[in-house]
Parts: C-alpha cells; sequence; structure tokens
C-alpha cells in the first residue's frame, strides 16, 4: 500500500458557542453548570404559542465572524427550519439558516512554511444549538442499545455557529493546523470560547481520498462531532489509510457517516438512525428576515483585530516562520509586538519572549516593554542569574531596568586589576596557601574580588586575572 | 406536478405518522388537489418577483442579550410525560 500516491481530501465543519448572556430565540440564561434544567422557558421547551425573538448580540456576532472570514454578509438573511425528530429538539425542528446565511462565501489564509494556503469558506451560519441527552440504560451508555433517555434543556437553544469549509485541506496535519488556527481567529474575536473540552468547539469533519492528480472527488466519510484536535487528526488519518487500502484492494467505498474508536485507531460505519437527510428545510414563519445595516457591517468591521494569520505573516521575515507560529498561538506576539516597537532587536525579543518569559510563568500582558527591551540590550553584559531575575521581575508594577542594569558584568581587565591586586594584598596568608599548592583557595579569592565589586565583576575574568598575578 | 403513493408514505414517515390504507387513499387524493390549485400561481410569469419568506413586510426585530427569568424547575417539568429527579424521561433516542 503506497500512501504516498494518494492525496487526502478534506473538509471541515466546525460548530462553536456564542458568547452570549442568553439564548439565541428567548432570554433564558446562558450558564455553563447550570443545575439541569433550571434555564428553560416557554419558546425553549416548544410550548405551543410560544414565539422566537432573536439574540441581537448573537446576530452581531455571527457578521463580525463573517468578516473575519472575509465572507459576504448577506444583505438580507433568512432563518429556516431543519425538520427532524428527535428527544433533545423539542419543537421537531431546529432553526437554522438555509437559502440565506449571514455570512457567504469567504477565504481563510492559512500560513505554511512554503507560502499561504487559501481555504475557502463556504459560509457561515447561524443556529440554535440541541438539549443535551444522555442514555440511559443498556449496555454502553450510547444512544442505540438505550433503555431509556435523560434530557436537560439548559442548553437546547444556545446560539451556534457554523462555519463550512471547501474541500481544501489535503492532510490531517493541515487540517489541524487550519482548526487550531480557525479556533484563535474565532476566540480572539471575543464572540466564542471555543474550548473543544467543554464542547463550546466542535467538528464534522469529511474525508475522502484520490490519486495524485486525479480529477473530481471519490465517495467521502462524514466523521461527526469530534471534540479534541488529537482526534481530528487521528480519525483523518485513520480515515486515509482505511481508504487508500480499499480502494487499492479494490473493494468498494461507500458515502457514510463514520465514528472514531480511539481504542483501535478506526473508523467504524455508525449505525444509523435508518434516517436520510431529508430535512425539508423552508423558511422560518415565526422570524422576519435580517437586513444586516451597513453602518452596523462598518462598525463591526472596525472592531476586527489583526487576525492570527496575518500577524504570522507580518512577523515571519523578522523571526523565521516557526518562530513567528509559536509567539502568534501562544498569544505572546503582543508582548514581542511591543519589545521591538520599544526597540528591542527582534530575534532577541523572539527568544526571550519564547523562553525566559515563558518560563518565568508571568502575564506577557502584564510586563513592561519598555524597560524590559533595555535589559534585553544589555543582556549579554549581564550575569545570567541578573538577566532572568529582571525578566521574572518584569511583570511586578513599577518595574525598572535600571537597578538590574547596574550589576552588569565587569569584564574589563583593566578595571578589575586594581581590584584583584588589592585583594590579593589584603590576603597574604590565602595566597601563600595558594603558592604551596593549594589552589582550591582560588575560589576564596574570587569571591572576595566579587563581594568588592558587588557581584558585578565577570568570575571567569577575575579567575583569569587571579591566575596570572599569582603566578608572576 | 402530482405526488405518488411512495412519495405520501416518505413524507408521512418522516412525520412519523402511521397510515392505513384508505388513509393513504384519502389523503394522497386531497394533497394532489392542494398541489393542483396552488400549482395556478405557476402559471404567472414571476421571474422577477423574489421569493416570499415572510408576510409582513418588517426586518430586523430582534431581543437585547439580557437574561429574564427562567421557569422554576417544577413548572418546566410539569408537562414532562415522565421524569427522573430533574430530567426529562424519554423513551430511548436512536433506536
Amino acid at each position: 500500500m503506497a500512501v504516498r500516491d494518494w492525496e487526502a481530501v478534506i473538509g471541515l465543519e466546525v460548530h462553536a458557542h456564542l458568547k452570549t448572556r442568553t439564548k439565541m430565540f428567548c432570554r433564558c440564561e446562558l450558564e455553563y453548570g447550570a443545575p439541569e434544567n433550571t434555564r428553560t422557558c416557554p419558546v425553549c421547551l416548544a410550548h405551543p404559542g410560544a414565539l422566537p425573538v432573536p439574540n441581537e448580540r448573537a446576530i452581531e456576532q455571527t457578521i463580525k465572524l463573517g468578516l473575519a472570514l472575509d465572507c459576504g454578509i448577506a444583505a438580507r438573511a433568512i432563518f429556516a427550519r431543519k425538520n427532524y425528530f428527535y428527544p433533545d429538539l423539542p419543537k421537531g425542528y431546529q432553526i437554522s439558516q438555509y437559502e440565506a446565511p449571514l455570512a457567504g462565501r469567504g477565504r481563510f489564509r492559512l500560513p505554511r512554511p512554503d507560502g499561504d494556503r487559501e481555504i475557502g469558506i463556504v459560509r457561515a451560519h447561524l443556529e440554535e444549538d440541541a438539549a443535551k441527552t444522555v442514555h440511559a440504560g443498556g449496555a454502553t451508555g450510547r444512544s442505540v442499545g438505550a433503555d431509556y433517555s435523560l434530557v436537560d434543556f439548559n442548553r437546547g437553544g444556545t446560539p451556534l455557529v457554523e462555519i463550512v469549509t471547501e474541500p481544501d485541506l489535503r492532510s490531517a496535519e493541515e487540517a489541524v493546523w487550519f482548526l487550531r488556527l480557525l479556533r484563535q481567529t474565532i476566540v480572539e474575536l471575543g464572540i466564542s470560547d471555543a474550548e473543544m473540552e467543554k464542547g463550546t468547539l466542535r467538528a464534522d469533519v469529511n474525508v475522502s481520498v484520490r490519486r495524485r492528480g486525479e480529477e473530481g472527488y471519490r465517495p467521502r466519510w462524514e466523521i461527526k462531532n469530534m471534540n479534541s484536535f488529537t482526534f481530528v487528526g487521528r480519525a483523518i488519518e485513520a480515515a486515509i489509510r482505511q481508504q487508500v487500502a480499499a480502494h487499492e484492494a479494490g473493494e468498494p467505498v461507500e458515502q457514510s457517516t463514520y465514528d472514531y474508536d480511539a481504542d483501535t485507531d478506526r473508523l467504524t460505519v455508525h449505525r444509523s438512525k435508518e434516517e436520510a437527510d431529508d430535512y425539508r428545510y423552508f423558511p422560518e414563519p415565526d422570524l422576519v428576515p435580517v437586513e444586516p445595516p451597513a453602518e452596523l457591517v462598518e462598525r463591526l468591521r472596525a472592531e476586527l483585530p489583526e487576525r492570527p494569520a496575518d500577524r504570522i505573516r507580518r512577523i515571519e521575515p523578522a523571526v523565521g516562520f516557526d518562530a513567528a507560529v509559536e509567539l502568534v498561538t501562544t498569544g505572546r506576539d503582543r508582548l514581542y509586538d511591543r519589545l521591538v516597537a520599544a526597540g528591542a532587536e527582534a530575534r532577541v525579543a523572539a527568544n526571550a519572549v519564547m523562553n525566559e518569559v515563558a518560563a518565568a510563568g508571568i502575564d506577557p500582558e502584564a510586563v513592561d516593554a519598555g524597560e524590559l527591551a533595555k535589559v534585553l540590550g544589555a543582556r549579554e553584559r549581564l550575569p545570567r542569574d541578573v538577566y532572568l531575575e529582571a525578566v521574572a521581575r518584569s511583570a511586578d508594577p513599577g518595574f525598572a531596568a535600571a537597578p538590574f542594569l547596574e550589576q552588569e558584568a565587569v569584564s574589563d581587565a583593566s578595571a578589575l586589576e586594581p581590584v584583584v591586586e588589592a585583594v590579593l594584598a589584603a590576603n597574604p596568608e590565602q595566597v601563600q596557601t595558594y603558592l604551596g599548592g593549594k589552589e582550591g583557595v582560588l575560589g576564596y579569592l574570587v569571591g572576595q574580588v566579587m563581594r568588592e565589586t558587588r557581584g558585578k565583576a565577570d568570575p571567569r575574568v577575575v579567575n583569569r586575572l587571579l591566575r596570572e598575578k599569582l603566578r608572576a | 406536478m402530482a405526488i405518488d403513493r411512495e412519495q405520501l408514505l416518505h413524507v408521512a414517515h418522516l412525520a412519523r405518522l402511521e397510515l392505513r390504507d384508505e388513509e393513504v387513499e384519502r389523503l394522497g387524493a386531497q394533497l394532489n388537489d392542494i398541489l393542483a390549485a396552488v400549482s395556478k400561481v405557476s402559471e404567472l410569469d414571476l421571474s422577477e418577483v423574489p421569493p416570499t419568506s415572510h408576510p409582513l413586510d418588517v426586518v430586523n426585530v430582534f431581543g437585547a442579550d439580557v437574561p429574564h427569568e427562567s421557569l422554576p424547575l417544577e413548572e418546566a417539568l410539569a408537562n414532562a410525560p415522565e421524569r427522573e429527579g430533574s430530567a426529562f424521561r424519554v423513551p430511548p433516542a436512536g433506536s
């Protein structure tokens, strides 16, 4: 089997909970970990006659996301009903967007070591999340074979954006890198916490393979609700391996939904609920269209922060691709920017931020960059421990570089010579001991010089000078 | 256009409706009458008319993102067919 003769074709559907105080279509408060079924009302429980009212902040956040993904913002967006029966969906339909989403075609710049990849965005639409269902009884705790289900409607109706990409990703590694950078982009917009482990970010993955150079697409597998970056990567690898093996063996590869089993590192066909996707979308009659005013769109556009991908490209020429990626993805590039603005040399600043600042465990945002830049400028002349201490203190209130710079190591021999001579003159016994063959006493003499210079002397130079003088 | 028996049964299944044979006959006829009536519209040239998604000429109705009080737990569960603790208990999903 030769996986390298094949290339993967991967597209993602990424869901993120929006960071609003209340639900999408009612004003029940969203609170992670609230007691079961205490955040419900006639709207999110689907009592007859209850009417939805869209959350204005969620609409704005979706437009903002669309702008960050270079999407066209709809002149007129329409909510639609997606009809299906499941206990986590009390209305019998999910309010989503179908033909007229808030954000249409866009693109995402994905920096790679050999240049940018452009990942097409098909759309970003706004919908409501389903409730949380726990399957009880049965053997496995999974839906199939359960005796009954328990439903908590607190999460039902949480505003959710779905971002759909073109099948433009070409490897598991690239897909995971895209997902990480997309997540960071979303988080920095302030519209979602997007935490996979809390379920506020989830991804569905579509994977197929084709021979290199082949046009068109072969049947794809959909892997739903992946909730960790590691598993997204492994599931894609597994799908590629299994599909390539099947194609090369001439076995059929059927388009279907698959589950990833982490224990066996294999994908198995999802036991279907015997339901073709037949959602009978139609415009939601309970909601009027959304026509984002131009002033609103422009205000949101003006609020956009510089995107992580753009920051990587901006920093890269000065520090290299890997350092730029590390700085940006750890969120430490703002300190780097401030240090450079304060006059620090780019590579020195990058290394200090990635190594010493990171190791000191201090808040990069709290660092006084002007003062730390002075320390970095004198870094090579400072004793190592003084330098590290200065970095560790650089986020303290009122941090000043001056007291540390005063401890600059004196390595100029002519400056140290008089001190060395004075120490030798003041310690005739130790000199005799040394000359008598006990060279261990040299350490004591070095210590004396260090004390006289209040630690500023470069110990290596002191050592050399003492040996020279004693030999003379 | 008309819907045939197979389409009717498919739609009935999606709506989780169990239909007796005579209901299939009767409902099929009624649905086709409705479709025929509605399809009168297609005799007009509507190529310049945008689709209507809502009967009211109103846009941008939103609510501010400010929490209102939710239902007390007991009221929320009052109509539950069955409950277990503070959860709604329902027949097994996905079976």
